[in-house]
């Protein structure tokens, strides 16, 4: 590769690199303890909580610890780490982060758009300074995480009325057989005309004409996304845990202890 | 003559065809950025309005504990009525005086938050007043959203400003879209928006 290449290129991988430099855990299961102040016992009994509460509502709700918030303030990183993540079902935005930075003292709820009419800030607060709090200057810090998720999930699943709807709208994400027949419809509509223009333009093109047009083929067309639309649903089934592509505005509340 | 009864269709499909290419070089990115960055924008007054609406009854909390802080409750009050004066209008961002002005009033309201929040410290009553924390959350909550929804906004403004400026933007930007022009971005110090900072 030639020097300016590598200069392009150079230029191009500082350009592409993040504003934020912030460095975020990887997203490894529901529960992720970069801290490591929970036991495994622990970690796994909250997991199962949380797969139960996505099963029943859809809810992506993701408890971490972090050794350090970066010189950031918690709002922020809960904001960028949701975002990251993409915790909650796209669409639906019904993603919330536990995140405990016990190095820092700091807890937040996080939660996605989707969620803050449940989970609002007031309540969030509440749960953080009543359940949380008391617990963590207790020295209590696995007690105060597994009460913190139990209210959480409560406020979630706690209006039958609210949550019968969101089973509701879960169903309906759901991709239905219609939905892919219509894809497969449109794709195949697509490479017709384009395989139809091809032949039109080579049917057309005089035999004086010695240009075939092979530019086509590599055009726009092969390179467009014309493709299935990105189904919602992240959480897999293997054991394995993504988050669904959910996104966050800042919602929640914070507390110190 | 199969070829003559073909070429309408061809050609027809091949004005779909240019219409494709000329989208693969750009000729929809100054719109698609232009609607990104006013609907970042839209969120933004989205939060200062919900700030606007927890104000009075905030007030009207504080109010009944802390009469004697007549000058801090004014002073919110005051601020509150010239931010809201302003028509925040999704115009607004391409008209620079304006913009500036409304940046000036909003973050003379979080000032006057602020000091009306340390106040209330002072008071044991309200601060553990229901109402008053729960208006006190819902308070913080939306500074830290109309944070979240700046950095949003000015992302997008960035992106669209530099597609106006850079190639092949810039080309569009020339001849199709000649009214297109930078939308103002927020230059009001970041520290007089600090949510206001409460202890328990």
């Amino acid at each position: 590769m030639s020097r300016r290449g590598a200069a392009v290129l150079a230029v191009w991988f500082v350009l592409a690199a993040p504003a934020a430099a912030l460095d975020f855990p990887a997203l490894t299961g529901r529960v992720v303890d970069e801290a490591g102040i929970l036991d495994a016992a622990m970690r796994t009994s909250l997991a199962a909580k949380l797969a139960a509460l996505e099963a029943k509502s859809s809810d992506q709700l993701v408890v971490v610890t972090v050794k350090s918030l970066q010189g950031t303030s918690i709002e922020d990183f809960g904001v960028q780490l949701g975002r990251r993540w993409q915790i909650g079902q796209q669409g639906k935005n019904n993603g919330a982060i536990l995140i405990v930075a016990p190095n820092e003292r700091k807890v937040r709820i996080e939660v996605g758009y989707g969620l803050e009419g449940t989970l609002t800030d007031a309540m969030t607060r509440f749960i953080i300074e009543t359940s949380i709090i008391p617990r963590f200057r207790a020295g209590d810090v696995a007690g105060g995480i597994t009460r913190g998720v139990d209210d959480i999930i409560q406020v979630l699943t706690g209006d039958a009325e609210d949550w019968k709807q969101r089973a509701a709208r879960s169903a309906a994400n759901a991709a239905s057989p219609a939905d892919v027949f219509f894809t497969f419809l449109f794709v195949a509509i697509a490479v017709f005309i384009v395989l139809n223009v091809l032949l039109g333009m080579m049917r057309s093109a005089a035999p004086g004409n010695r240009r075939n047009r092979p530019w086509i083929a590599s055009g726009p067309i092969a390179g467009s996304s014309w493709g299935s639309p990105s189904s919602g649903g992240g959480f897999s089934d293997g054991g394995g845990f993504s988050g669904g592509g959910g996104s966050f505005g800042g919602g929640g509340a914070s507390g110190s202890w | 003559m199969f070829a003559a009864s073909l070429r309408p269709l061809s050609l027809s499909l091949l004005t779909v065809v240019i219409g494709l290419t000329l989208a693969s070089c750009g000729i929809n990115a100054i719109p698609t950025y232009e609607e990104g960055a006013k609907a970042k924008w839209s969120d933004v007054l989205n939060q200062y309005q919900r700030r606007a609406d927890l104000i009075p009854n905030l007030v009207e909390t504080v109010k009944g504990y802390a009469r004697q802080e007549r000058e801090v409750l004014e002073a919110v009050t005051n601020a509150r009525a010239r931010a809201t004066s302003i028509q925040a209008t999704p115009d607004l961002v391409n008209n620079p005086e304006e913009f500036k002005k409304f940046q000036e009033a909003q973050a003379q309201l979080s000032g006057a938050l602020g000091r009306l929040i340390a106040v209330s410290e002072r008071y044991p009553d309200l601060k553990s007043n229901q109402n008053f924390l729960a208006l006190q959350s819902q308070l913080e909550g939306t500074e830290n959203r109309i944070a979240v929804a700046r950095r949003d906004y000015i992302e997008a403004v960035r992106l669209y400003n530099t597609e106006l400026k850079t190639f092949p933007g810039s080309i569009w930007a020339a001849t199709l879209y000649r009214n297109n022009k930078p939308m103002e971005e927020f230059t009001v110090a970041e520290e007089t928006r600090k949510a206001p900072q409460v202890k328990f």
